[in-house]
């Protein structure tokens, strides 16, 4: 079965991406398996500037899932593009630069950096990171600045751009449709839940960053939920993640109303997690009585 | 490599602290130093766990009980998902002694590097640190190797009275090159007093193959280092502990 999906800016073989700050720069998961088998990589956030990230401890694991608060660890968007883009670009697959920084003109400028790398082929602006003081989950609880952001960087942007939207909202839709009619050409929902734990030796939180982003099979109902929910309300693509592990939760996905999907913490707990799924896709939907993947998205609603 | 190893043997050798073999493949590229990551059933993350010894058709890993995780290692037998073997490992150098610095169970890792340089002809003195008499364990196991074993307990209950630098004075050992696993107060006294050698750093870990930065420690510098892929053993000197 045809499992290839056509997005803007992207011409998927199959709609499995690895999600950013899941999969680094591609390097490490080299070494396992051919990354010419992914649909396509969004590559971990690029800011501006060099980011250190956040102080240790920076994981708890939590049932079904885990705590992250990296913090936007990266070399600088300079370094990427010299350190990170020629690797990547000699794999046969659609890389997605997911944009990140403490303010909208970081983005921008992020963006005007890329847009000259032929081996981008689209945005993911994260305005939904919950572990960064500044930008990030500011800018994406709000449909206002979430849609002023994207506004920003569409003009400077020549390639599609895509919105990675935060869950830590009250509605979601408000902030989809607000993206949308900013200009996005499609969304990525949903980023972590914020979290928190503590240890119970010392009383104190677990994290050093105090909270931190939950991932992994725990916010898969969540997930589907704000896709079932935002895919009825505008019509620009959306990419379906939250604690993907296999073929049938990508099914889920797709029926939610999701055209690809990411899998994020589930490539830490089983690296071959990704070129399992895309084998087990057209099982997957063939068994379910689909002759086609299109069939699939969105039919919970349809 | 990932492989569903065959657990040979998963007993309690100290309080709280078990020795597990696995039959694995991982055996055949396995390095004294190097870890492994285990899936344990009903848990999300993997557990990062050095390999103690490097055998012909298995290797063995020794872990202690810190939470649920490890709680619930104990009770398995049957098959284990093992990833691995993960990080740099000890390098194996030409000297003429080494001296093994191991604290709790920053000790297991230290046997197959130990076992590697006697091979190789290297003398290797052992000094091993931990809270009691009762905490102790695999001190026959390097005698046996031919190592000599100096032992430091915070209580006195045995050997000199203190950390691991008390013994090391007590016993007057010479040796300047050293190899060091064990709890970070340990490793920064190391990192003070000795110029040459290598430690190992323990993390708490995602991935364990350097994507998720989830244990990154600076240099001197301040540039960043995943303990799981440029570590976990760095060369003395080099972290900012």
């Amino acid at each position: 079965m045809d499992i290839s999906v056509k997005l803007p800016g992207l011409n998927l073989k199959n709609p499995v991406i690895p999600a950013s700050g899941c999969f680094g720069f591609g390097k490490e998961f080299a070494e396992i398996y051919d990354l010419s088998l992914l649909g396509g990589i969004a590559i971990k956030s690029a800011t501006p500037q060099e980011r250190f990230g956040n102080p240790t401890p920076r994981i708890a694991e939590t049932p079904s899932g885990m705590l992250n608060a990296i913090g936007l660890q990266n070399k600088g968007v300079d370094s990427i593009i010299e350190n990170e883009l020629p690797f990547l670009s000699k794999y046969d697959t659609e890389i997605i630069a997911n944009v990140a920084g403490a303010s909208e003109e970081d983005y921008v400028e992020v963006i005007k950096k890329l847009n000259d790398q032929p081996v981008i082929k689209a945005y993911e602006l994260n305005i939904s990171c919950p572990n960064v003081k500044h930008g990030g989950i500011g800018l994406g609880t709000n449909p206002e600045l979430a849609a002023h952001v994207t506004r920003m960087c569409k003009e400077v942007a020549t390639k599609p751009v895509y919105v990675k939207l935060s869950p830590n909202v009250t509605d979601i839709v408000a902030i989809a449709k607000a993206v949308e009619e900013a200009g996005a050409d499609g969304l990525v929902l949903i980023n972590t839940l914020m979290g928190m734990r503590i240890n119970l030796k010392t009383g104190k939180p677990l994290l050093a960053n105090v909270t931190g982003g939950l991932s992994g099979p725990a916010i898969k109902p969540v997930a589907i939920r704000m896709v079932y929910q935002v895919a009825q309300a505008v019509s620009i693509p959306i990419i379906g993640v939250g604690g993907i592990t296999c073929a049938e939760d990508v099914l889920e996905f797709l029926n939610a109303g999701a055209s690809a999907v990411e899998v994020g913490a589930q490539n830490f707990v089983d690296p071959m997690v990704c070129p399992k799924i895309i084998e087990d896709l057209p099982k997957v939907l063939e068994q379910y009585g689909y002759s086609s993947i299109q069939e699939a998205i969105g039919r919970s609603f349809k | 490599m990932l492989e569903d190893a065959r657990i040979i043997q998963n007993v309690e050798i100290a309080k709280d602290v078990y020795k597990m073999e696995l039959e694995t493949n991982i055996c055949k590229e396995a390095k004294a130093g190097q870890f492994i990551e285990i899936t344990v059933p009903g848990f999300f993350l993997r557990r990062p766990i050095s390999i103690h010894e490097i055998k012909e058709h298995s290797i063995v890993i020794i872990y202690k009980v810190l939470g649920q995780g490890t709680k619930e290692m104990t009770t398995l037998d049957g098959t284990l998902n093992i990833f691995g073997p993960l990080g740099n490992g000890f390098p194996i150098e030409e000297k003429e002694e080494v001296l093994c610095i191991g604290g709790g169970v920053g000790l297991p890792p230290l046997y197959e590097t130990a076992k590697q340089y006697l091979q190789q002809g290297t003398k290797v003195q052992v000094v091993v640190g931990a809270n009691d008499e009762a905490s102790l364990f695999l001190i026959d196991e390097f005698k046996e190797l031919g190592c000599d074993v100096y032992v430091a307990t915070m209580d006195g209950s045995k050997g000199s009275k203190g950390t691991v630098l008390e013994a090391i004075k007590d016993n007057h050992i010479e040796t300047d090159s050293i190899l060091a696993c064990g709890p970070l107060p340990m490793l920064k006294a190391l990192n003070e007093k000795y110029t040459k050698g290598y430690i190992s750093l323990e993390a708490r870990m995602a991935c364990g193959m350097g994507a998720c930065m989830g244990c990154v420690v600076k240099d001197q510098e301040g540039h960043s280092l995943r303990v799981c892929k440029d570590g976990p053993v760095f060369e003395i000197g080099k972290v900012a502990l």
